[in-house]
């Protein structure tokens, strides 16, 4: 029998049976609709870290100079203890490894604590209020939707004034111009200057409540002891040029602290590529889990329909007696039968794929995380759907092939 | 005259297996048919004919003897082979007409083209051919549970001869159906013995037998008597 006309009818087969297809799509369905839903979420968080979190939160070709690392997984309470020991980063530490570099690069320095921010009546607490120099927003790939950022001039002149982010500032002045408005942080005024474009949220957490002012304004009183720093941003032209220039910081930084050959470094230089490692693993952690998930279902799922056909075929003994009576061979009955079950659990895999896709985009409309359909994830869940329904249609189909012509066909 | 011969059978025998018991359906039949002979296979009930058709229509394998169709021997073929001659060789009328109940008329004539490899469109042209040859051409999209027990094993018999078989096979093929019915159904056979079938009826009524060419007997699974007689 043509594989067309096998497939059809299959599906006129279910569709008189739909109760029973129903039922037995379940396992399938649950297990494609898990497999779709989960990757397209974790595909959605990796295009988010590489495409956003990389480029824009941490830097295109950018290092951080830091005492230690900022985005780290299972530390040991021990190497914390000696992390916590190591000396802090300086000013001078920034100005050293600015003057000594030979490779082009932008360098920043910046400062973070978290303060509140008052504008008249309206308060703002735990925004993180950065002290940096001018450079900042050019690393930081911040994109200044209204008004500027500030100048070297106004860091040399410890200028009071300021550049919020995006929610800070509709926080503070709802739909009013948020230019020239002086605002209150620990007892001293700014003047807001400028509002970055908004960075979107990162697992929840919202990237716009901050404001950036001069490193040498009032904010260096409460960021970081005089002179300290907590990071100092380096921004190469090209990943290699960036890779130089790490070289050259760390022998900056070790002569400068007098390590000895066998001493390891005291200080941390972090690139995006490291916060990415950690989101990979718990990337892998996620698609580690998913199989299990999935092959649970798929496994009851082929159960399930194995049953179905087993009682499929007993049901239509008679039937393929008349098939086989009528020249029908071991092959064609089964072939017959495994369609049959493949098709029935691609439908279900094909029910899973769109309630899949849909449970994705509910939980990325409602809740922090997001997510993209992976075109790959659909394409194993038609596959596993058909391996499944093939797997578990080779019993009943097999038995339903050996049936003798003349005892099914005598069968009620 | 061997080349015209259709079927040669002999000392053939078929057991069944029942527990500790062995059933001896078959025990030794011997029988030859030339093309386009009519022959009524009679006898008492448990003698063996529905057995013997069963072997004959390639549906079950002797337990003994050989059984040679158009000059192959049948008896030694595998599986997937009989499958083959069931498809090529053989028409089979069943008492129960055997239709798939779900499958229209065209459906269930179109079965065995569809297992003998025929495309769609040339499936389609010869099933209504074979439907009009036994007067069912405006019936062909017709379900099973919507035809009479007559227009019913009209379709089984236009699904018999729709791969143009050398024998059509027939077991109380008037079983189910009501006298001027079964008549019907023996007019359509007398037409196609007409035309150069060859074929084989089980039957249990005398007037039916009658109209057949030649007359076998089984009992307890011998042939009894092998008669030739006049047309009626
Ligand atoms: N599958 C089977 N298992 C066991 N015994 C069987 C089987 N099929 C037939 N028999 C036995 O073989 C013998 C011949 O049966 P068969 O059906 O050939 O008779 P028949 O001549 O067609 O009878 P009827 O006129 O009632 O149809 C009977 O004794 C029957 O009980
Ligand atoms: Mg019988």
């Amino acid at each position: 029998m043509p594989f067309g006309e096998a497939i059809r009818l299959a599906l006129r087969m279910l569709w008189s049976q739909k109760m029973k297809s129903g039922f037995s799509l379940v396992g399938v369905f649950i297990g494609v609709t898990f497999l779709i839903a989960v990757v397209s979420i974790v595909e959605g968080m990796n295009r988010y870290m590489t495409e956003r979190f990389a480029g824009t939160f941490f830097g295109v070709n950018t290092f951080h100079l830091r005492r230690f690392p900022a985005f780290s997984e299972d530390v040991p309470a021990e190497t914390w203890r000696l992390w916590r020991r190591r000396p802090r980063i300086t000013e001078d530490d920034a100005r050293a490894v600015e003057a000594g570099l030979t490779v082009p690069v932008t360098t920043a320095w910046q400062s973070t604590a978290s303060a509140t921010v008052q504008y008249r009546g309206r308060i703002a607490r735990d925004i993180e209020i950065t002290g940096a120099t001018e450079t900042y927003f050019e690393i930081k790939n911040y994109r200044i939707e209204r008004g500027r950022s500030f100048t070297a001039q106004e860091v040399r002149a410890a200028a009071p004034v300021i550049v919020v982010g995006n929610e800070l500032a509709r926080r503070l002045f709802d739909d009013r111009d948020p230019l020239g408005r002086e605002i209150k942080i620990r007892d001293n005024l700014y003047r807001v200057i400028g509002v970055v474009e908004a960075q979107g949220n990162l697992f929840g957490i919202s990237l716009d409540k901050f404001a950036v002012a001069p490193a040498t304004a009032p904010v260096k009183k409460f960021t970081n002891p005089p002179g300290l720093v907590d990071a100092v941003l380096i921004r190469a032209a090209s990943v290699p040029e960036m890779r130089l220039a790490m070289e050259q910081t760390e022998a900056i930084m070790r002569s400068r602290r007098n390590l000895r050959p066998n001493q390891d470094n005291n200080f941390a230089l972090e690139t995006s590529e490291g916060i990415l490692d950690v989101w990979g693993k718990i990337n892998r952690i996620l698609l580690a889990a998913l199989p299990g998930l999935v092959s649970i279902s798929l496994v009851v799922g082929g159960i399930v329909i194995m049953n179905i056909m087993l009682m499929a075929v007993a049901e239509r003994t008679r039937e393929i007696g008349i098939r086989k009576a009528l020249g029908a061979r071991r092959r064609d009955i089964m072939r017959q039968f495994l369609v049959e079950s493949a098709t029935l659990a691609v439908v279900g895999a094909l029910i899973g794929i769109a309630t899949g896709v849909l449970l994705a985009q509910t939980i990325a409309s409602t809740t922090p995380l997001p997510a993209s359909v992976a075109p790959w994830s659909i394409l194993v869940g038609v596959l596993l759907g058909g391996g499944v329904g093939i797997a578990a249609g080779l019993y009943p189909a097999s038995r339903a092939a050996r049936l003798d012509p003349v005892d099914a066909m005598r069968h009620e | 005259m061997t080349e015209t011969l259709i079927i040669r059978v002999q000392g053939l025998t078929r057991e069944y297996r029942l527990g500790s018991e062995t059933i001896r359906a078959l025990r030794g039949v011997d029988l030859t048919l030339r093309h386009n002979e009519y022959v009524a296979i009679m006898g008492p009930s448990g003698s063996g004919k529905s057995t013997l058709m069963n072997v004959l229509g390639c549906l079950d394998t002797p337990t003994a003897g050989e059984y040679w169709l158009s000059g192959v021997e049948v008896s030694r073929m595998n599986d997937d082979a009989l499958a083959r001659v069931r498809n090529r060789e053989i028409g089979f009328v069943f008492q129960t007409f055997n239709l798939l109940p779900r499958a229209t008329a065209l459906h269930n004539v179109e079965l065995p083209l569809i297992y003998g490899g025929v495309s769609a469109g040339e499936r389609r042209r010869r099933a209504s051919h074979a439907l009009a040859r036994v007067g069912l051409q405006d019936r062909m999209h017709h379900r099973p549970s919507e035809l009479s027990g007559g227009q019913r094993q009209r379709v089984a018999i236009a699904r018999a001869l729709v791969n143009e078989p050398s024998i059509l096979l027939a077991d109380e093929p008037t079983g189910n159906l009501d006298s001027t019915t079964s008549a019907e159904i023996m007019a359509v056979f007398e037409h196609l013995h007409g035309q150069g079938q060859t074929i084989i009826v089980v039957t249990h009524e005398a007037d039916i037998a009658a109209r057949a060419r030649r007359v076998v007997t089984l009992r307890d699974g011998l042939v009894h008597s092998d008669q030739l007689q006049a047309a009626a």
